[in-house]
């Protein structure tokens, strides 16, 4: 429990979960980050943050803070 | 729709789906295209002929993901497409799509067709479907949008005829909404909302509802109205996630039927490009690798065809000289305005293969890879990682790089952007640069490799750079801004650059540069030039005035000469202005002389040279033609009787130009984009101050 797109590990995959609508941007649905939508990390930049992810068919990067937002369950 | 009338159509879609390009090819204009999203942050038209009887305006717009904008970019798209007093409401609309992305793009294409606009979706980049094993089947999709689709490849120059004659038959296209919002959320709600907006579209008064704040042009009544509707924040923004992921059903739904991918034909030529440019060693070493490899070919190529040029303008002058009747005019167009044209021309190279980098980067989708890099340093230093994108291509000019930080959505780290672009080493600065490195350093190298002129003007870069990011803290520490900040970027995939549209951005910024800088200069010498060949009194009796207070000493005629001419320029207009400003400028090293090119240069940096050209001009009449560079090398002080351009005044004066606010053009964007006088107003102060102090703190030391 208690997963988030942050704590995925390069190549893994998360499906994501209900989550609460207020901690998620709406841009962010916008652009396919959606609950019960497959999530996978592609790249961590050096520094640990951005992260490079691949949601829904769409390849963003986005912030270690939303990415600590969003839960998911681990697929293995 | 009846004879000549004007159609106004509209490009929206999501970034990077090929917007721009395809308005050029409906235009035949040549707007700048890269791949990486966010390229068009403003509204840009032009014309097209439909056909026989029907010429159209296409609208080309910032590219958005939704009509909810979150960048003030988007907000221009929101903006046009729901304030419909405005000339360029648009009649029809054009949603671009790409074939990659379709579902994403989709996502937008139904909030079009809510508005109820007469739309159209034109899938892009049909070139690529059979390399990415994607299939669409259109008449299925037709069908299920209830909407005309048109497959197009706008690189290729693919279906641009068929769109055209689609477009002719708009008035048949249905209109029907895709979504039906109220039912699937909260029918009460949105019928109350029916009953109070009955002039528009649900989804439009949905979208005015949710997006207020955005909307300046609503009327003081319809204002009152609005906010009895969102006066509940919590609910509109669950209401707003619920239509979002009630749109991404209905698309789920329609692409099952009608989009496939064939996973074994994708290459994954991106995961493995990918790997290496983001490394976290390599990423970086690739990454100033590129920019020195920049650097060094706008030093070592450049300088064959620059040489080319500066004897073609050296010859030129002769010509006039020896063509013209003898005059001073003829000595302020030979010695005045060509030089001055001249020293922009051979920037031409220069500039050329600086604009040939940036816009080869930019088709690639290297730039995303850039800013994912670069996001968490920059953040230290109060931007964000889109903010690399502005401060590369403000080495070649301000004004367009501080319209590219639009697509920054926090304000802070856009305002720091916008406030510290002005340090880079812009194109404007690179001839008075030259031409100051090429009087006071000397022409050698060091260990047999590295030009010492070179590292000079390298060291300018640097240090330009050095300034925006100390700054940039600075401002991060004083600023108190709270801001809510979403930072999504998307990677596009990389593509091989298209030649032409290198070629054409290439060709469109050198010619801005040229023909930006050579009108000011040419208008700025002719002013200059009456203003030194005219006076009051001693000026015009100049003559008398030396010749009696030389009496005694019995100079030869031609040192008398010499004298009267700089007792005259001294008592002309500008001398007189000259005077006035000497106090300042003198603790920096400078005589009123560079002090009148450093004023003018506040219209623009470049056109230092050619005031000087045209003040030094009008004083030597009639001696013989002799390049700038020459002219002010043998300039000397009358006091001293050292030269002028020494080493102590041509580093002060470097050093002005790299951190003085000297632009005008750069000071009404940043009121424009910050909406404010008051930022500008601190970049010319503070800049300037800062200039002022270095430099004459530079002189001291020196001299
Ligand atoms: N392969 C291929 N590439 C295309 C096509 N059309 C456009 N491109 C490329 O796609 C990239 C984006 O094109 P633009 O026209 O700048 O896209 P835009 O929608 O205006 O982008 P923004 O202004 O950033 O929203 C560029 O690199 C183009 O060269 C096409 O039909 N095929
Ligand atoms: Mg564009």
């Amino acid at each position: 429990m208690g997963d988030t797109i942050a704590s995925l590990l390069i190549g893994e995959i998360g499906i994501i979960q209900d989550f609460c609508l207020d901690a998620i941007p709406l841009n962010l649905l916008e652009m396919g980050c959606l609950p019960g939508k497959e999530v996978r990390l592609l790249q961590i930049a050096p520094l640990k943050d951005p992260l490079y992810i691949k949601v829904n068919g769409s390849h963003l990067a986005i912030r270690i803070e939303t990415a600590k937002q969003i839960n998911i369950t681990k697929l293995l | 729709m009846q004879g000549n009338s004007v159609l106004n159509i509209a490009l929206v879609g999501n970034p990077n789906t090929g917007k721009t390009s395809l308005f050029n090819q409906l235009t035949g204009l040549n707007q700048k295209v890269g791949n990486y999203p966010g390229i068009t942050v403003d509204k840009k038209q032009g014309k097209c002929k439909i056909s026989e009887h029907l010429t159209a305006e296409i609208i080309d717009l910032p590219g958005t993901y939704s009509i909810n904008p979150t960048t003030l970019d988007e907000t221009i798209v929101l903006e046009t497409l729901l304030d419909d007093s405005n000339s360029s409401f648009p009649d029809l609309v054009i949603v671009v799509a790409e074939v990659e992305n379709l579902k994403r793009n989709l996502f937008l294409f139904s909030q079009i067709k809510d508005l109820k606009f007469p739309s159209i979706l034109v899938i892009n980049m049909s070139d690529q479907m059979a390399r990415k094993g994607i299939t669409i089947d259109i008449d299925a999709l037709k069908k299920e949008l209830k909407s005309e689709i048109i497959l197009i490849s706008a690189r290729k120059n693919l279906g641009i005829d068929a769109l055209k004659r689609e477009i002719e038959n708009y008035e048949n296209w249905n209109t029907e909404p895709i979504a039906n919002i109220s039912e699937k959320i909260d029918s009460v709600f949105f019928e109350t909302i029916k009953t109070t907006f009955p002039e528009f579209s649900l989804y439009k008064s949905w979208l005015l509802i949710t997006q207020q704040k955005n909307c300046n042009f609503l009327s003081s009544k319809l204002h009152h109205k609005i906010t009895e509707f969102n006066k509940d924040n919590e609910k509109v923004g669950k209401y707003q996630h619920k239509e979002t992921i009630y749109r991404y059903q209905i698309i789920n739904e329609i692409l099952k039927k009608t989009y496939s991918v064939d996973k074994n034909e994708a290459t994954d030529l991106r995961s493995r490009l990918d790997r290496i440019l983001t490394h976290k060693t390599y990423g970086y070493i690739i990454f100033f690798g590129i920019l020195m490899l920049i650097f060094q070919s706008i030093f070592e190529w450049a300088s064959l065809p620059m040489d080319l040029i500066d004897s073609l303008f050296a010859s030129l002058s002769e010509l006039a000289k020896t063509n013209l009747p003898k005059g001073t005019f003829t000595n302020l167009i030979a010695e005045g305005v060509i030089p001055g044209i001249g020293g922009i021309v051979i920037f031409i190279p220069q500039i050329a293969i600086l604009f040939l980098f940036i816009a080869t980067l930019e088709e690639t989708g290297y730039m995303s890879r850039v800013v994912f890099l670069m996001d968490k340093i920059m953040r230290k230093f109060g931007m964000s990682g889109k903010s690399i994108i502005p401060l590369i291509s403000g080495t070649a000019c301000a004004i367009p790089a501080i319209m590219a930080s639009r697509n920054i959505s926090d304000w802070k780290e856009r305002l720091i952007t916008i406030l510290v672009i002005p340090f880079t080493t812009c194109s404007a600065r690179l001839p008075v640069y030259a031409i100051l490195i090429a009087l006071i350093i000397p022409d050698e190298r060091i260990f047999g490799i590295f030009n010492l002129q070179g590292l000079t003007l390298m060291g300018l870069y640097l240090l330009g750079f050095t300034a925006a990011i100390s700054s940039a803290v600075l401002l991060h520490n004083v600023l108190k801004i709270k801001t809510k900040s979403l930072f999504v970027i998307e990677m596009p995939n990389y593509k091989l650059p298209s030649f032409k549209n290198v070629f054409y951005e290439v060709v469109e910024k050198t010619r801005a540069f040229i023909f930006g800088a050579g009108k000011i200069i040419l208008a700025l010498s002719i002013i200059l030039w009456f203003l030194a060949s005219n006076g009051s009194d001693k000026f015009k009796k100049a003559d008398e005035i030396v010749s009696k207070q030389e009496s005694a000493n019995n100079l030869p005629d031609e040192v008398l000469n010499k004298k009267i001419a700089s007792y005259r320029l001294e008592h002309s207009y500008i001398g007189n202005m000259g005077k006035v400003i000497e106090p300042v400028i003198k603790p920096m090293g400078y005589d009123w002389k560079i002090g009148i090119a450093l004023i003018s240069s506040f219209a623009a940096r470049e056109v230092f040279i050619g005031a000087l050209a045209t003040i030094y001009n009008v004083e030597s009449e009639g001696e013989n033609v002799t390049t700038i560079k020459e002219r002010m090398a043998a300039e000397v002080d009358p006091v001293t009787g050292e030269k002028r351009f020494n080493f102590a005044t041509g580093m002060s004066l470097l050093l002005f130009y790299a951190f003085a606010m000297q632009c005008i053009g750069t000071l009404a964007i940043v009121k424009r984009e910050t909406k404010s006088w008051k930022w500008p107003i601190l970049q010319l102060t503070g800049m300037g101050a800062l200039a002022y102090i270095v430099s004459v703190i530079t002189f001291s030391i020196l001299s």
